[in-house]
């Protein structure tokens, strides 16, 4: 029986907790039995014998009951694995960075989707995991759905990666997709693509190229071996792109993207010229990785970058990596 | 354009000597490079110097410079091999566009080869594709580099071209 702790019950805590009750059948097959024994917020927690589909409905109506919290949970309960999906502080890791370091301490498998902690201490936590004998799979931190960690480090094994660039930010995506057909200013786009959801209030983090980098720090050093930091990231944003770029760019066959890029001349995350036929000209909110190799020569894997069963399906296959 | 690779001992009035053919032959220098790192075994510097000159006096050059004790390593024409096309954004009348031509030109071994502006509407910023040549892909990736930090200083957005082609 495999113990779960999913803390940050939010999007992605609940999307996670689902799909266990949807495909548990077909997990169980998999994996063998498992159970959530804990699911936690930044408020209130329910710890033991209880119905997950029950905790969602709690959780929406009128939120986590007061009790033990989240801290307590991982440094006192009995789990075997933690799901670590609270908010993202690409600063301080935090609060993520404590509870993934205390349950790896602890000797117990981590799985998160939290950008955080990887960005703060990626090396510190590998460490920490292969001290303890566990294990800490991160695959929806980059790329939500897209496999990118386990297709590189599976399916691509026993090749050299020699550069990867990529979409890794799908805001960002669709507001240059759209200035490119519609030839209207940045701002206007941007308030249209709040009004649908895909960009926050405050659309900072993504525009300004906050998130690609981030994503791209924990690419650089999962899969290039690249000791990379947040502040080694060259980051130029979205900002000041005028649809006459597009009128421009397009005479001559290109198009414009955010592009995450990193390879032997360091980590940039910038606006670029792209051949309209090239395989990262997308439109929409899509993410697309193309991973340069040595062996298995260009690599390109595109899909959707966020939401919550996307997410939910990278973190099931991290379970999957690790008990099937 | 031509480059001339010659050897100068390390002392006062030896690059006068080495420009004074030139420009009584009609040319005319556009860059200088010491290349105080590859000092040879005689204490020699290397001098890279890039020219425009009548392909027909450079024999003539040649001969002077040998006459006047320079040693002449290599001469040839310099070929515009690879060229990239970027992006600019911003304000890029206003900022003095020949300024930003200049100095990529004057490197010797860069050109500005074409340049499409799309002209503002007042005080908007305004678009221009730039196109430049250099004589191999060092050379580009440093002239890409300068033109960045030109750009930086004038505040200019610069897209970058994604580079290589998907293969
Ligand atoms: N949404 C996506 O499509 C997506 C895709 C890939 C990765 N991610 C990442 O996955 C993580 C979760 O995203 P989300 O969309 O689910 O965010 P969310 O809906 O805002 O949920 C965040 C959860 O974390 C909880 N939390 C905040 N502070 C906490 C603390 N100190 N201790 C315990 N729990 C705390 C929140 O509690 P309250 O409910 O009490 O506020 C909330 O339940 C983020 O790091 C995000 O970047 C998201």
């Amino acid at each position: 029986m495999i113990k779960i702790a999913i803390i940050g019950f939010g999007t992605v805590g609940q999307g996670v907790a689902e799909v266990l009750m949807e495909k548990r059948d077909y997990l169980r097959q998999i994996i063998g039995d498992y159970k959530v024994v804990a699911v936690a917020d930044s408020k209130g927690s329910l710890i033991g014998d209880f119905d997950l589909l029950n905790a969602i409905k709690i959780k929406r109506e009128r939120g986590l009951p007061e009790g033990m919290d989240a801290m307590e949970i991982v440094e006192n309960q009995d789990f075997d694995l933690l799901i670590e999906t609270t908010i993202t502080n690409i600063e301080t890791g935090e609060p993520g960075l404590s509870y993934i370091k205390k349950a790896l301490k602890r000797g117990k498998n981590v799985i998160t989707s939290n950008k955080g902690p990887l960005v703060v201490a990626y090396s510190e936590l590998i460490e920490l995991a292969k001290e303890n004998n566990c294990k800490l799979l991160f695959e929806a931190t980059v790329g939500g759905a897209m496999p990118v960690i386990k297709l590189v480090n599976n399916c691509l094994a026993g090749n050299k990666i020699l550069s990867i660039k990529g979409i890794l930010n799908g805001t960002c995506n669709y507001i240059l997709s759209r200035m490119e057909k519609e030839k209207m200013p940045f701002e206007q786009i941007l308030a249209e693509a709040q009004e649908l959801k895909i960009a926050e209030a405050d659309p900072s983090y993504d525009v300004d190229g906050i998130d690609a980098a981030s994503k791209l720090v924990i690419v650089a050093n999962a899969l290039l071996g690249i000791d990379a930091k947040f502040e080694d990231v060259e980051i130029t944003g979205i900002r000041e792109i005028t649809p006459e770029a597009f009128d421009v760019a397009m005479e001559k066959g290109y198009t414009i993207r955010l592009i995450a890029e990193a390879g032997s001349n360091g980590l940039k995350v910038s606006p670029r010229l792209i051949p309209l036929q090239h395989p990262l000209a997308l439109q929409g909110t899509l993410n697309a990785l193309l991973i340069k190799t040595d062996l298995a020569g260009d690599v390109v894997v595109v899909g959707k970058g966020a939401g919550k069963r996307e997410t939910a399906s990278a973190i099931v296959s991290d379970l999957i990596q690790l008990y099937g | 354009m031509f480059t001339l690779i010659v050897e100068l001992k390390d002392k006062p009035g030896q690059l006068i000597k080495t420009l004074e053919p030139i420009s009584r032959l009609g040319g005319n220098v556009i860059g200088i490079v010491h290349k105080r790192d590859k000092i040879t075994p005689l204490k020699k510097i290397p001098v890279e110097i890039s020219i425009e000159i009548d392909e027909n006096k450079v024999p003539e050059l040649v001969d002077a410079l040998k006459a006047s004790g320079i040693t002449v390593r290599e001469y040839n024409e310099v070929r515009l091999v690879t060229t990239s096309s970027l992006l600019l954004v911003g304000h890029i009348v206003h900022t003095d566009i020949s300024d930003t031509i200049n100095r990529i030109d004057s490197t010797g071994y860069a050109e500005v080869i074409d340049l499409h502006i799309n002209m503002p509407q007042l005080n908007e910023p305004s678009t221009a594709l730039i196109t430049i040549s250099a004589t191999g892909k060092e050379n580009l990736r440093k002239a890409v580099e300068l033109l960045k930090v030109i750009c930086k200083e004038k505040k200019i957005l610069v897209i970058e071209p994604i580079n290589e082609e998907f293969s």
